[in-house]
């Protein structure tokens, strides 16, 4: 390659969420074009559901549609040439690789390294002082510690530089901040060191608006009569094409449904931003308060203007703990009087879990289709159909169960013409956060080797 | 008039705190827009849902404003009884915020 040619890495993303369609990552593995292919699989609680995975089996604890996913794309990525990184390991990253291993081996390919990410569990860190509790922000009250699951640090992208290093094709983590993924690989190809916070700026912006995959393409915008979106059923996941200086062009595959303009650059740009002068991850303090969008042609966007300030000292962790069980019952009501019936019911279920001692911590009646999303939304006449949906926070699971009963008596016992009961009982995981000092946390790469 | 037929709106959630954005659809809708949708009129109409304060952020080369709702989502993603414990509906409501017509 010349010195004057300017270099572009392609670097697409095959999923947004762990439940995310498999097909559009297929067509990106196949005719992408890609040098990587990164799937973002792990919010805020999937990682303490995976640690407790974990826990019953030491096997397990990755994400469970890790071997469809692989078996899906590593043909084609292997035959093309792509990379692939993810956080698809969750709570156990090594044997997230050893199960790739196998699934490689399986089909066939050989000569693959595939790399483990560990480190992210703090769990020893944050218990060293020998206290029984631990506070955190987001919970009642400091969190005892014989509820605490999980505890992970999120790591930044050198580790997955450092796995790059090792020759890795394939790069499973546990808990890496989003965009780092995409860092990651942006700082292999263009040498960009963890003090270059500006070139980390605009890379934490690539990953930023990938990271959650079809909401960059069109997905979640559609409004129809407002905001028109052709072929979301085929929906196509987003491609960066990122030069050496940082600016980069976002697109999707020819032939899939989706759109691409500046309009779905804007809206992925704030998505669970804060202040967007300071978007806080472990490589940077990027700034997005100067970004431009630019359409150069259909379903082609190019973003430039990012910045980036010093890294944050300490790293956020996030702490999974069991926080009691959660209780639902929901049943329908129809026609003339369907509202008056629906606020009977729940005046009976009220009644009914006070007069039986369920002890509730905290509940919630809500009329589906009259304010169960807002209080006051409901401004237009009465709709002929309503749902009411009785759900209760309770320390047991026995007593979160009465509560889907008592509303599943409502067929004999409750107002009349109710229909359609479903109950529900679940143990809560809850999500809380704090923060350890970045010295604390050390990251260690190991390779598997097909 | 509604704010939808000016701007278009996404929500995201962190933990116990919702961001809502607001994109104008035109540039030349903007000042009126950021003049009108203060952090007080956005706590006011969302009062049947959220309870905290409202930061606003405001990106006049994007035209688009990002408000901060804190402590809005009872207890977040992970513990709260709400049916929509993201929030994510909230950018439909938003949509909804009546204007004094231009």
């Amino acid at each position: 390659m010349s010195a004057t040619e300017p270099r572009v890495v392609r670097i697409g993303c095959g999923a947004g969420f762990s439940g995310d369609r498999i097909e559009p990552a297929i067509e990106l593995a196949e005719r992408g074009g890609l040098d990587y292919l990164v799937f973002e699989c792990l919010a805020e609680r999937t990682i303490a559901l995976a640690q407790q995975a974990r826990m019953e089996n030491s096997q397990l604890g990755y994400d469970p549609l890790l071997a469809e996913r692989m078996g899906a794309v590593l043909p084609a990525c292997v035959t093309n040439g792509v990379k692939i990184v993810s956080n698809m390991g969750a709570a156990n990253p090594v044997a997230a690789a050893r199960r790739t291993a196998e699934i490689a081996r399986s089909l066939g390919l050989s000569g693959l390294k595939i790399a483990a990410v560990e480190g992210d569990d703090v769990i020893a860190v944050l218990r060293t002082d020998g206290a029984s509790t631990l506070p955190a922000e987001g919970a009642a009250s400091p969190i005892a510690w014989d509820n605490i699951i999980a505890a992970n640090a999120y790591l930044g992208s050198t580790p997955i530089l450092e796995a790059l290093r090792l020759g890795a094709h394939v790069v499973l983590t546990g808990r890496v901040a989003d965009p780092s993924l995409f860092v990651g690989c942006l700082r292999y190809e263009f040498g960009w060191g963890e003090a270059d916070f500006e070139q980390l700026g605009k890379a934490t912006l690539v990953g930023h608006l990938l990271e959650c995959a079809g909401q960059l393409t069109g997905g979640y915008f559609a409004d129809p009569g407002v905001k028109h979106v052709e072929g979301l059923a085929r929906l196509g996941f987003p491609l960066a094409e990122v030069s050496s200086d940082g600016t980069a062009v976002f697109t999707k595959l020819p032939g899939t449904g989706g759109l691409v303009s500046i309009a779905t650059c804007k809206e992925q740009l704030l998505y669970e931003v804060q202040d967007p002068g300071a978007y806080l991850t472990p490589d940077v303090a990027a700034d997005f308060s100067g970004v431009c969008f630019r359409q150069v042609a259909p379903d082609r966007v190019e973003v430039s203007g990012a910045g980036g300030r010093s890294r944050p000292e300490l790293l956020k962790v996030s702490i999974g703990y069991r926080d009691g069980f959660i209780g639902e019952g929901q049943i329908s009501y129809a026609g003339s009087g369907a509202l008056q019936r629906a606020q009977l019911a729940v005046e009976v279920v009220a009644e009914r879990l006070r007069l039986t001692g369920v002890p509730l911590r905290e509940s919630r009646y809500d009329l589906i289709g009259v304010n169960s999303v807002c209080a006051e939304a409901q401004t237009g006449p009465v709709p002929s159909e309503i749902r009411i949906r009785a759900v209760g926070r309770t320390r047991t699971l026995e007593d979160a169960l009465r509560i889907g009963r008592e509303v599943e008596a409502l067929y004999t016992n409750g107002p009349a013409g109710g229909g359609g009961v479903t109950r529900s009982a679940k143990e809560v995981v809850a999500i809380a956060s704090t923060f350890v000092p970045r010295d604390r946390v050390v990251p260690r790469v190991a390779i598997e080797t097909v | 008039m509604k704010l939808r037929q000016l701007a278009h709106c996404r929500t995201g959630d962190k933990g116990n705190t919702s961001n809502v954005s607001v994109f104008v659809y035109q540039q030349k809708d903007y000042p009126f827009i950021e003049q009108y949708l203060t952090a007080d009129r956005i706590r006011a109409h969302l009062s049947g849902r959220i309870c905290g304060a409202v930061r606003r952020y405001c990106l006049p080369g994007l035209g688009a404003i990002n408000f901060v709702l804190d402590d809005a989502l009872t207890g977040g993603v992970t513990r709260s009884l709400a049916i929509d414990p993201h929030g994510k509906c909230i950018s439909g409501l938003i949509l909804d915020l009546e204007l004094p017509v231009p």
